[in-house]
């Protein structure tokens, strides 16, 4: 280099001009990919998009038309599918619960500072990678094959996938935990799980409890889907009646109704506990 | 305060705080017992009580399907049959057409000459086709059985009286299950089902010049098909592959992560907008951000499986239609998330830029972008690994992408060896885009 004189300005000035460049660059980037992922998708679709934007609101406006001269009917129905939705909620309840539990154990097993055995921390981490990345779907439908239809295989596959993604956010609770308390728990000759329960769990119980919440609301929304697929519960009742076919929506229009209705109801409840948890744990 | 008092308030505390510690897991636990029955898991009957629970609404653990499923994981059968009416010879893989061998040629286990067929399952057990529609199995530490379709009948030597379990016998149909593989007669055909560790043809089929050849074969070897280059014409015919479909393979995985691409970013495209005028300090008008936050509250109870469902019907299925359910989802879950981001932005940064005499521009520019940025960024891009799940199971409902071929292939419940291969392949995309997403957020926000 020759000996030239540092000019900051020219230098910031040269700075901000290649970090619009690259942001420049990255923008028209994402926008081509998202424009020919987008002209892709639609070639791939059975039906264009602009062909079928003007249909957007046929089914819609055909479910209201076969609700509406037996909306006499729709308490009725809605009161026909409510096991099925109790069903749902505790296929979503319960594998949140075990989904935890495990996840729980998972998450200590892969902490350190907490482990069982420290070596194995690596072959837990894997473990709860891999569980979360199968689709509650995929063990869903095999169990299916040799369980038969019904609540149970929804139930497994949604605990499965849940210990994973839980036992992930709970050892990240489990990281900023203070160690102390094990520490002295040791101290007095404590086993592992003694140590566990009394020393950890009083620490991350309100961060536990929030995360699983918020699972809770997703395992809602897999375990109607879950029933779509011949998994019991209200998904199940919904493909049966979208199988009815045209003018006679009035059952799936009840199913909706119910399906919404418990979604948005649960998600409000759960994000204003949440929304305690975190001001409570903020004082 | 007295001692006294204060015991008492100590033994209250510490009451509250045993309840607790015992009363919830109490509860949960009652709840778990609840679900068990509710799910039929558990039943009156089984504590001695009646009950009248329907049989299809029970539990059961179908253990014939269960062993078929992990034979077929890891296992493959060649079928070598013989149609009783022609006297033809055929030996196919699965059974299927795209497993067949070409005519004339079988595999070294199975010895053809004329009509009479000798076929070595392997550790003694050798089955042999005679004519007039007649065979041996000899089966060691039991004997030699021999059987023989007379008119409409079969006849064997088996002693009816002393069937053994592991033979099926009636007038019309033996069959035969051993360790090393399965027989079966009748008066249509002969078929003897032969089984091998792994998963069949996946690189070539049978009628592929490359079946049979190894890696070192085809990269370095003499050319083997006098048409076309050994590398190109291998990739050609493993990526064409009949009976695995590959490059349909590639292509469904494909679909599946444009999307929860297209779905997750077109719906942060749509959200941010909105969620300014969503978000308590932006918002020109307070019955503006009412109304938008109910339609995010709508967007997000209405549910990707009735978004599937309600669009499928405009668009009919394919990848366009799941990313627009999950684009309709998520333009709900990102409004809500990215309108509190920016209700929690610091109004100094913008004051600072005000103070400057920036125009409105320049102000949401660099005062407010800079700021939110990296929090929706994180947002959306954790969205976009879980979303990849989601088009699986979106797939499955509208019909496109892997999940589409995912339950194809278990609609046959034989398919197995490809589900293996199809979850193994999800499991794959899923943890890299994961990967792909914490790479970018560390990239992107954190600058490293």
């Amino acid at each position: 280099m020759t000996d030239i004189p540092f000019d900051a300005r020219a230098h910031y000035v040269e700075m901000t001009r290649r970090k619009r460049m690259y942001g420049g660059i990255m923008l028209a980037v994402f926008v081509a990919l998202m424009v020919s992922g987008f002209m892709l998708a639609d070639a791939r679709n059975a039906g264009g998009f602009w062909a079928g934007l003007p249909n957007i609101f046929g089914f819609p406006a055909d479910v209201i038309a076969d609700t509406a001269p037996k909306v006499d009917q729709l308490p009725g129905h809605l009161v026909t599918y409510f096991p099925a939705l109790t069903e749902t909620l505790n296929i979503a309840a319960a594998s949140t619960i075990i989904g935890a539990a495990l996840g729980f154990i998972l998450s200590l097993l892969s902490t350190r500072g907490m482990a069982r055995w420290p070596r194995l921390i690596p072959v837990f981490r894997r473990i709860m990678d891999v569980m979360r990345a199968v689709p509650e779907i995929v063990i869903a439908l095999i169990l299916i094959f040799v369980l038969g239809g019904g609540p149970v295989p929804a139930m497994i596959a949604i605990a499965f996938h849940t210990s994973g993604a839980l036992g992930k956010l709970f050892s990240e609770v489990n990281e900023n935990a203070d160690l102390k308390p094990i520490e002295g728990l040791a101290s007095v000759g404590a086993t592992w799980g003694q140590r566990m329960w009394l020393g950890v769990v009083p620490q991350v119980a309100p961060n536990y409890f929030s995360y699983a919440l918020l699972r809770f609301e997703i395992n809602i929304r897999a375990s109607a889907i879950l029933g779509f697929v011949g998994a019991g519960g209200i998904g199940y009742e919904l493909k049966n009646a979208m199988s009815w076919g045209q003018g006679r929506f009035d059952e799936a229009a009840a199913i909706f109704i119910l399906l919404f209705l418990t979604i948005v109801v649960f998600d409000q409840i759960s994000s204003h506990v949440r929304n305690r948890l975190a001001h409570e744990g903020a004082h | 305060m007295t001692d006294a008092t204060a015991y008492a308030q100590a033994d209250r505390l510490f009451g509250r705080k045993k309840l607790f510690s015992w009363g919830l897991p109490a509860v949960v636990l009652t709840y778990l017992v609840y679900v068990a029955f509710a799910f039929h898991i558990l039943t009156p009957d089984m504590f001695g009580i009646p009950s009248n629970i329907p049989d299809r609404d029970r539990l059961k653990f179908d253990v014939q399907n269960g062993r078929t499923l992990v034979a077929d994981m890891v296992s493959y059968k060649t079928h070598v049959t013989r149609d009783n009416r022609s006297g033809e010879l055929g030996v196919a893989i699965e059974g299927e057409r795209k497993g067949a061998y070409p005519d004339g040629i079988v595999p070294d286990w199975v010895d053809a000459q004329g009509e009479t067929t000798v076929i070595d399952l392997g550790a003694g057990h050798i089955v042999t086709f005679l004519p007039g529609n007649a065979l041996t199995y000899e089966v060691p530490g039991y004997g030699t059985i021999r059987g023989q379709i007379e008119g409409r009948t079969v006849v064997t030597n088996i002693p009816e009286d002393d069937v053994p379990d592991w033979i099926n016998l009636s007038s019309t149909r033996m069959a035969i299950t051993t360790d090393e593989g399965r027989l079966s007669l009748t008066r249509n055909k002969t078929e003897v089902f032969n089984y091998f560790p792994g998963w069949e043809l996946f690189w070539f089929t049978l009628d592929s010049p490359y079946s049979g050849h190894g890696v070192f074969d085809i990269l370095f070897g003499d050319q083997i098909d006098p048409a076309r280059g050994n590398i190109e014409g291998a990739w050609h015919d493993f990526w064409e592959n009949p009976m695995w479909r590959h490059v349909d393979v590639a292509w469904a995985l494909f679909e599946t992560v444009l999307m929860a691409f297209l779905g997750t970013f077109g719906a942060a495209i749509v959200a941010l907008p909105v969620a300014f005028l969503a978000a308590k300090n932006f918002s020109p008008l307070m019955p503006v951000r009412f109304a938008l936050r109910r339609v995010f509250d709508f967007l997000r109870g209405v549910d990707a499986l009735i978004w599937t469902i309600l669009l499928s019907r405009a668009f009919g299925p394919g990848p366009m239609t799941g990313a627009l359910a999950i684009l309709f989802t998520d333009t709900g879950s990102f409004g809500k998330m990215f309108s509190e981001a920016l209700e929690n932005v610091d109004q100094k940064q913008i004051d600072g830029v005000v103070s400057t005499g920036a125009s409105t521009v320049q102000r949401y520019r660099f005062g407010v972008i800079p700021q939110v940025t990296p929090v929706l960024l994180s947002q959306v891009l954790y969205f976009l690994e879980s979303n990849t799940r989601s088009a699986t199971i979106i797939g499955a409902i509208t019909g496109g992408g892997i999940g589409l071929l995912l339950t194809q292939a278990m609609i046959t419940q034989k398919d197995w060896e490809e589900v293996t291969y199809y979850i193994i392949l999800i499991v794959i995309v899923v943890m890299l885009m994961d990967s792909l997403s914490g790479w970018l957020r560390r990239k992107l926000i954190k600058g490293e």
